[in-house]
C-alpha cells in the first residue's frame, strides 16, 4: 500500500563498475536539482574521506536526499544512496540495495559491461529492484552506447530500448536519467502507523553526535524522543535527533514509512548499531525483523604491529577508534618473536587492509610493519577437533593434523577473448579449477574458476592487471572450504625463524615460493655487517638458502670544512632509514621486507 | 681567534668526470672574481691565521697578475702553513715561484693515477708524465712538504694498477699522501654514466684490498694514517685540514666557501656571478645553518674520529662541560662490542673495521 506521500518518494542507488562514472553522476544529479550551490559543490562530492577521492572509490555508504520539480510541476523527493563498490564491502553494498527500491545501472560506453557491472546488477536484482540502465561517457571518441546496449539486453536482460545515453563528466542527458527515476523505479510502500521497522544501511560515528544510523524506514514513524530497540543487540535508546541527507546532517521532525534519514540516539558504537539490524519501538515491537541481517565476518587477516615499539598503545587506541565507525573490524592483541607486541586484525578483504592500514599511518600518524595477510585456515586435527588458524605462526605440528581446509571462491573474469589464454594460464597457476566460459559478445568472454582465496590475495589482481594491458575485471565470493594440502613455510634470518614471515603455502608450491621468498629477501634486506643466511623452511627441512654478503665498505673519503653540513645531511638520512628498520635478533629488517614475501612473481 | 682560511677559486681548465667542487670553465671571469675575492679577505677582521689554504678548482690557473694580487693580499696574514692546491699541467716555472716568493710552503698536487689510461677515463687533463715534470720542478724549487692526492676504485681499475701507482710514488719519497676511495656523486657526469649503466665499478672487496694495501705499504716508509684519507710523514699532517676535524672554527672566502663562526656555519654563493654581486652588495651568503649544542657534539664526533688519534675524552669534557659517556655511554659500549672503536683511556677512535664501515659508527652520534 502506498500513501499518497510516497507516491512523491523515489529511493535509489546508482551501481557500476569502478570508473564507470557512479559518483560523477551523482554530483551531476546533486547538482541538477539544486541541492548544493555551485560553490558548494566539488568532485566525488559524496565521497568525504580523503581517501575515497584520492583513489576516486567509495568506502563508506552515503545518502543524500535530492528535490525534483518535474515539467508538470509535481515536486518529488529522490534519495539516493551511494554504495561502496568493491567486492570486499558486498554485504554493505547489499543492505544498501535494501533500502532502495531502484537502481541506475551506469554502464561505461567505452568498456561495456564489466565483472562488478554484472556482480552489483545481480545483487540489485536479487533484491528485486527496478533496474534502470544508463550509458555513460558517450561524449568520448570510443563510445559504442549501440553495442553496449545491446551486451546489456543479451547478458543481463533488461530492456535499454530508451535507456538514456549520457555523459555524466559533460553534463549530457541527466535530466533524462532524473525523468527515468521517477517513471520506472516505484515509490516505497509500507505502513505508516505500523509498528516502526528500520533498516540501518550504514552507521557512522560522530564525535558530537554519538553514532549515526543511516536508515531507510520501512514501516512506521520516528521521532525525538521515540524509545527505539535494535532488534538484534537488544539494546534500547531514547531518540536524540531524527533527519536526512542534504547531504550534510539536516535535523526533521520525523521519519515516516518510505523515508530516508538518520537516527541518533547516544549510541556509543557502531558495534551496538550494526549495519544490516533493524530498529524498532521499545514499547511496540515489529513481529519480526527485516530480512538479511549478518554480521560483518572477515576473511583476511594480518599482523599489524607500530615500527617503534614504544607506539604500542598509541596503535591500539587508533585501532579502537577506527572501529567506532569500522564495524567489520576486528583486532587482537598477538606477540611476535621478531616484530613484538601487535594486533591480529581482521579485514573484509584486501583493499579494506590496505584502507584500515593507510588511514592508521595518516590519520593516525603510526609507522606501521604489516605481516603478509592470511586468509581462515580450518584444521582438523587427529583428535577430531576444528581449528579456526589466523596466523600461520599458530599452526600445530603435522603430526596433530589430520587435515587442512582452505577457503574456496568462485571467481568470474571478464576479458577481451584475446587473452583468454593468459587469464587461464594464470588461474591453472593459482591453483583454479575452470568452472566454465561465455561469450558476452563476440570479442569478450567471462570466465569462471573456482579459486583458493589466498591465491587471490597473493597480488592475483596485479598480476591479472599485467597479463591483460589492464583490460580484465575481477569478482569473486565465498563460496566455502575445501580440503587442501597445506604445509608452513618457515623463513630463518640468521638461523633463527622469524614468526612474522611465516607463510601456509600449498605443498605442491612450496619449494618454489620458498626459493622465491628468500630471493626476495635478499633483495629487500640491506647489507649489513656481517653474513646473514636467508632459509626457507618446512619443518626442520631447509628448501632453499641465500646469502647476504656482509657489508664491507660505508665510508665518506672527504669530509672537509664545506662538505659538513651536506654529510651530515646524508648521515642523517641513513640514520632515518635504519630507524625505519625492525631489528631482528641482529639483523635488521626493513619494513617493506615482510609484505615484499607476497609480491614474489608465480 | 681564528686559525684557518680557506680560499677558494672556482675555475677549472676542464670539469673532470667524477668531480663534484664547485667550479667551472669560465677563466673570462677570473679578473672580476679575484676583484671580489680580494674586496672578501679585505674585510676580514683578523690579522693573522695560523694555516691558509687555497683550493678548487684549479687555483694554478689564474694569470699571473691574479695569483700575484691574491698571494700579496694573503701573505699578510702570515700563516704557518699556507697550501696551494694544484693540477699538473696548470704550473709553470714562474707560477711556481711566485707561490714560493709569496710564503706558500705547502703544495697539494692531484695525481690521481699513474696510468694514463686512467687519467683519461677520469677526465683529467694531464699524463702521468706532465706530473712528473711539476713534481721535479716544485722540489727544485725548494718546496719540501708536497701532498699527492691519489685515487682508487676507478672504474677498470686494477689492483697492480693500484699497486703500481702507489710504489711510484713512493719513489718519489713524497711528505704527504692523499688516497681517495671514488664517490661517485650526485651531479658528475660519472653519476649520470652510472644511473645509464655505463660505468662497471670496481667490486668492494678489491676497493678494501686496494686500501689495505695502501695503509701498509704507506706505514711501511714512515707515511702514517692520520685520517681516513690521509697519510704523511711524522710532522707533515696538514695543519689546516685538521682544523676541520677538530671542529675548530673557520672562515671560507669566494665562491661555495663555508665558514664556521660562532657555532653558526655559512656558504657564500655558489654561483661566481651570484657571489661576486652579493660581496658588493655586502651579502654573499647563500645557506647559513645555526649548530646547536647537541649538533655541534655530532660533528665533533664524527669528523674527529675520521682522525687516527680519534676524539679526545678530555677535549670533549672542556668544550662541553660533559663527559663524553654521559652524552654517548650506551652508543660507544654498543660500538665497542662490534669492536668498531676502541677506547685507550684517553681517547676514543675507530678500529681498522670500524674505518670500512665508519658511517655506520657516525649515525649513532647523530640526533
Amino acid at each position: 500500500m502506498t500513501s499518497k506521500r510516497q507516491e512523491k518518494i523515489r529511493n535509489f542507488c546508482i551501481i557500476a563498475h569502478i570508473d564507470h562514472g557512479k559518483s560523477t553522476l551523482a554530483d551531476r544529479l546533486i547538482e541538477a536539482t539544486g541541492t548544493l550551490t555551485k560553490r558548494e559543490m566539488e568532485d566525488q562530492v559524496l565521497d568525504t574521506m580523503e581517501l575515497e577521492k584520492e583513489r576516486g572509490i567509495t568506502i563508506k555508504s552515503q545518502a543524500v536526499r535530492l528535490v525534483y520539480s518535474d515539467s508538470k510541476g509535481d515536486e518529488y523527493i529522490l534519495n539516493l544512496i551511494d554504495t561502496p563498490g568493491h567486492v570486499d564491502f558486498n554485504y554493505e553494498v547489499s543492505r544498501s540495495l535494501a533500502a532502495c527500491e531502484g537502481a541506475i545501472l551506469v554502464v561505461d560506453a567505452t568498456q561495456g559491461i564489466q565483472a562488478q557491472t554484472l556482480a552489483n546488477c545481480y545483487l540489485a536484482l536479487d533484491h528485486n529492484l527496478e533496474i534502470v540502465p544508463v550509458i555513460n561517457k558517450i561524449d568520448l571518441q570510443s563510445a559504442r552506447p549501440d553495442e553496449v546496449k545491446k551486451e546489456i539486453e543479451d547478458i543481463i536482460g533488461l530492456d535499454c530500448s530508451d535507456a538514456p545515453l549520457i555523459s555524466a563528466k559533460v553534463g549530457i542527458g541527466i535530466e533524462e536519467v532524473l525523468k527515468a527515476v521517477i517513471e520506472k523505479i516505484p515509490a516505497p510502500d509500507g505502513y505508516i502507523e505500523g509498528p516502526l521497522k528500520a533498516l540501518i544501511f550504514d552507521s557512522i560515528y560522530d564525535p558530537y553526535k554519538g553514532v549515526v544510523c543511516y536508515v531507510r524506514i520501512k514501516d512506521g514513524t520516528v521521532k525525538k524522543g521515540t524509545r527505539i530497540k535494535l532488534m538484534m543487540t537488544g539494546k534500547e535508546y531514547e531518540v536524540t535527533e531524527v533527519g536526512i541527507f542534504r547531504p550534510s546532517f539536516m535535523e526533521v521532525n520525523e521519519l515516516k514509512a518510505g523515508d530516508v534519514g538518520y537516527i541518533t540516539a547516544s549510541i556509543k558504537n557502531v558495534r551496538d548499531a550494526r549495519v544490516g539490524d533493524t530498529i524498532t519501538e521499545a514499547e511496540r515491537m515489529a513481529k519480526e525483523p527485516l530480512p538479511g541481517y549478518r554480521p560483518a565476518v572477515p576473511m583476511v587477516y594480518s599482523g599489524f604491529y607500530p615500527a617503534d615499539s614504544s607506539k604500542y598503545e598509541e596503535l591500539k587506541e587508533a585501532l579502537e577508534k577506527l572501529q567506532l565507525n569500522d564495524a567489520a573490524l576486528t583486532f587482537e592483541p598477538e606477540t611476535s618473536v621478531a616484530l613484538g607486541f601487535g594486533f591480529r586484525c581482521g579485514f573484509l578483504g584486501l583493499l579494506h587492509m590496505e584502507i584500515v592500514q593507510e588511514r592508521l599511518e595518516r590519520e593516525y600518524n603510526l609507522d606501521l610493519v604489516t605481516t603478509a595477510p592470511s586468509v581462515i585456515y580450518k584444521i582438523i586435527l587427529t583428535n577430531g577437533n576444528v581449528i579456526e588458524l589466523t596466523n600461520p605462526t599458530n599452526m600445530p605440528s603435522p603430526t596433530e593434523i589430520d587435515y587442512m581446509q582452505e577457503p574456496i571462491v568462485n571467481a568470474s573474469i571478464i576479458c577481451p577473448n584475446d587473452f583468454v589464454g593468459a587469464v587461464m594460464e594464470l588461474c591453472q597457476g593459482r591453483r583454479g579449477t575452470f568452472k566454465n566460459m561465455e561469450y558476452l559478445e563476440t570479442t569478450r568472454v567471462m570466465l569462471h574458476y573456482e579459486m583458493p582465496l589466498n591465491e587471490i590475495i597473493y597480488d592475483f589482481f596485479d598480476a591479472l592487471k599485467s597479463r591483460t594491458k589492464g583490460y580484465a575485471s575481477l569478482d569473486y565470493e565465498f563460496s566455502g572450504y575445501k580440503k587442501s594440502e597445506l604445509v608452513k613455510l618457515d623463513i630463518l634470518l640468521n638461523g633463527d625463524i622469524v614468526d612474522a614471515l611465516s607463510q601456509i603455502v600449498p605443498e605442491e608450491r612450496a619449494y618454489y615460493r620458498g626459493r622465491a621468498i628468500a630471493e626476495k629477501l635478499k633483495e629487500v634486506i640491506p647489507r649489513q655487517q656481517f653474513e646473514i643466511p636467508i632459509q626457507a623452511a618446512i619443518g626442520s627441512k631447509i628448501i632453499a638458502r641465500e646469502t647476504i654478503k656482509a657489508l664491507r665498505k660505508d665510508v665518506l673519503a672527504k669530509c672537509y670544512g664545506g662538505d659538513i653540513s651536506r654529510k651530515k645531511k646524508l648521515l642523517e638520512k641513513q640514520k632515518e632509514g635504519k630507524k625505519r628498520m625492525k631489528q631482528i635478533g641482529t639483523v635488521e629488517v626493513p619494513q617493506e621486507a615482510f609484505m615484499s614475501v607476497l609480491k614474489v612473481e608465480q | 681567534m681564528i686559525n684557518s682560511l680557506y680560499v677558494h677559486i672556482p675555475f677549472c681548465k676542464k670539469k673532470c668526470l667524477y668531480c663534484d667542487f664547485n667550479s667551472y670553465v669560465r677563466l673570462d671571469i677570473q679578473d672580476d672574481y679575484i676583484k671580489a675575492l680580494l674586496t672578501e679577505i679585505k674585510r676580514i677582521n683578523q690579522s693573522k691565521f695560523k694555516t691558509i689554504f687555497i683550493g678548487g678548482g684549479t687555483p694554478t690557473i689564474l694569470s699571473i697578475s691574479n695569483l700575484k694580487k691574491l698571494l700579496s693580499e694573503l701573505k699578510k696574514f702570515n700563516a704557518d702553513e699556507f697550501t696551494v692546491e694544484t693540477n699538473p699541467g696548470t704550473l709553470d716555472d714562474q707560477k711556481a715561484r711566485i707561490l714560493k716568493e709569496y710564503g706558500v710552503n705547502r703544495i697539494s698536487i692531484g695525481l690521481q693515477a699513474w696510468q694514463n689510461n686512467l687519467l683519461e677515463r677520469l677526465g683529467r687533463i694531464h699524463r702521468v708524465e706532465d706530473f712528473l715534470i711539476s713534481y721535479e720542478m716544485l722540489k727544485k724549487i725548494g718546496f719540501s712538504n708536497i701532498n699527492i692526492d691519489l685515487m682508487f676504485g676507478i672504474p677498470n681499475q686494477t689492483m697492480s694498477n693500484w699497486v703500481q701507482t702507489i710504489e711510484n710514488v713512493l719513489k718519489l719519497n713524497p711528505s704527504h699522501v692523499s688516497c681517495y676511495s671514488l664517490i661517485i656523486e650526485e651531479g658528475t657526469l660519472y653519476y649520470e654514466m652510472y644511473e645509464k649503466n655505463q660505468l662497471t665499478l670496481i667490486d668492494e672487496d678489491t676497493e678494501r684490498q686496494m686500501y689495505y694495501y695502501a695503509v701498509e705499504s704507506l706505514n711501511k716508509k714512515g707515511i702514517k694514517r692520520y685520517e681516513i684519507s690521509n697519510f704523511s710523514k711524522e710532522g707533515y699532517e696538514c695543519s689546516h685540514n685538521i682544523t676541520y676535524w677538530m671542529d675548530e672554527e673557520y672562515i671560507g672566502v669566494g665562491a661555495g666557501a663555508h665558514s664556521y663562526v660562532q657555532n653558526k656555519r655559512f656558504s657564500n654563493y655558489k654561483n661566481i656571478d651570484r657571489y661576486i654581486e652579493g660581496i658588493y652588495l655586502r651579502n654573499a651568503i647563500e645557506e647559513s645553518e645555526v649548530i646547536e649544542t647537541y649538533d655541534e657534539m655530532s660533528e665533533f664526533m664524527f669528523m674527529g674520529l675520521r682522525m687516527t688519534k680519534g676524539i679526545e675524552k678530555e677535549r670533549f669534557l672542556k668544550r662541553f662541560n660533559k663527559d663524553v659517556y654521559d652524552v654517548y655511554g650506551d652508543k660507544i659500549n654498543i660500538l665497542k662490542q662490534k669492536n668498531l672503536i676502541i677506547d685507550d683511556g684517553k681517547n676514543i677512535m675507530l678500529t681498522d673495521k670500524g674505518i670500512d664501515i665508519s658511517n655506520q659508527v657516525f649515525i649513532n652520534f647523530l640526533k
